[in-house]
């Protein structure tokens, strides 16, 4: 259990890192989102549920869903746009 | 910089400088072989190449007249960019110095003669079940001994909601072009239904179980972990999955602006009304005359479970307002 919360907390300052690093903004939504997930074990670990809980509806759902939602009115998000244009 | 050569534009040093910069094209110094091209492109690259002929002058003025002072400011503003990398290195070696300093110097955790371990903390424990009747104390704490900072979350979740729709929505009715053209653009229902079957099909699953879950989450608050927010937010997902698969048609038989503004106002209203009412009665040493039940039982634990109910009202519809708000500018 011990060597679990270690790896799950490099994962986490891993995690928290490469979020800044990371060149595409979409790569580092999708980083975010996992560091969320992994936060949320952790919470679970620490014996708060209802923390855990609220991590993973708001933390990895709907954070990262508004955030994708700015990367497209911001036209950061090219691929899908163009997907768009094909079907209209 | 500090030495000047008199061949300096000339010299090979700089063709080789300005075609790294990507100022000039190896076709103008001949260092590659010009591939024929049609008279427009002839006259296109003739033009090029006068206009380059002219900016050379320029550089040649320009370093005429460049004197000492400029080649001052370029060494300073060098030198200010060396500071300014060092500096910020060392400030943020600073910060993390402070900040891990601070780390040691708290108190351990879980030690008994900790700050947060006091009086305040000993009630909630030994007489919340008596005096809340809930089995979660998290709740018993966060709906029952501090309601009224729970109002003020809520309520700061309805204003942010209302800051993304001032900010965020576009007015149908409104005459101003560009503003139609937005809508129009944004307004992507003509895509939809997407049909995207994969989508649909794991959304047919999914929205009931996540929706359940979420209920479960809010009705059981005052038992088990979890309560309005977190329910709400489960809530708030489900409906945003539900929008994603099938489409705004589909939803606006179930969820519109108006549901949602009742809705919200409804929720803040009674949460209000019944915590006032609480609050008054308990400060004056009233009997509230709201029963609290048998710890465990599902309908019990006096104003918790609705206050609940409306907490994860508020939330499930805000967390959807801020999706169609973000994506269309309106619901």
């Amino acid at each position: 259990m011990r060597l679990f919360e270690c790896i799950l907390l490099l994962c986490l300052i891993m995690c928290a890192v490469s979020v800044a690093f990371a060149r595409d903004l979409l790569t580092s939504i999708i980083i975010f989102m996992s560091y969320s997930l992994i936060m949320c074990v952790i919470w679970m670990i620490l014996q708060s549920p209802d923390l855990a809980i609220t991590e993973a509806a708001v933390g990895a759902g709907v954070t990262s869903i508004l955030f994708f939602l700015t990367l497209k009115k911001i036209r950061a998000i090219r691929k899908e746009e163009q997907d768009e244009q094909e079907e209209g | 910089m500090s030495r000047r050569k008199d061949n300096y534009e000339t010299s090979r040093w700089l063709k080789f400088k300005k075609w790294v910069d990507g100022e000039t094209d190896l076709l103008s110094i001949g260092m590659e072989p010009e591939v024929p091209v049609s008279s427009e492109g002839k006259e296109r690259r003739r033009d090029l190449a006068r206009r380059k002929a002219y900016d050379q002058e320029l550089i040649r003025l320009s370093a005429e007249h460049a004197d000492k002072t400029a080649i001052m400011k370029a060494r300073s503003i060098r030198y200010f960019q060396k500071f300014y990398k060092v500096m910020s290195v060392i400030l943020c070696l600073g910060i993390i110095l402070v900040l891990l300093w601070t780390v040691a110097s708290l108190p351990v955790t879980g030690n008994a003669d900790n700050p947060a371990n006091n009086e305040v903390a000993a009630r909630y424990i030994e007489k919340g079940l008596q005096e809340t009747g809930a089995v979660n104390i998290v709740t018993g704490m966060i709906l029952d001994y501090r309601a009224f900072d729970t109002f003020g979350e809520s309520c700061v979740l309805f204003i942010a909601s209302c800051c993304v729709l001032v900010l965020l929505r576009l007015d149908a009715d409104s005459k101003n072009e560009n503003i139609r053209k937005m809508i129009a653009e944004s307004d992507d229902r003509h895509f939809e239904p997407k049909n995207d079957i994969i989508l649909q099909k794991c959304a047919c699953v999914l929205v009931p179980v996540i929706m359940i879950f979420g209920i479960y989450i809010v009705l059981n608050g005052h038992l088990s972990p979890g309560g309005g927010f977190s329910g709400g937010a489960v809530l708030g997902s489900g409906l945003i999955l539900y929008l994603n698969a099938y489409g705004y048609d589909r939803m606006s038989r179930l969820f519109t602006e108006k549901v949602y503004k009742r809705t919200t106002l409804c929720a803040l209203t009674f949460y209000c009304l019944a915590k006032s009412y609480s609050f008054f009665t308990g400060a004056n040493h009233l009997e509230s005359g709201i029963p609290l039940g048998t710890p465990g039982a599902i309908l019990s634990s006096g104003l918790i479970l609705p206050l609940n109910i409306c907490v994860g009202l508020v939330v499930a519809c805000t967390m959807y307002a801020f999706y169609t708000l973000f994506r269309k500018g309106g619901m």
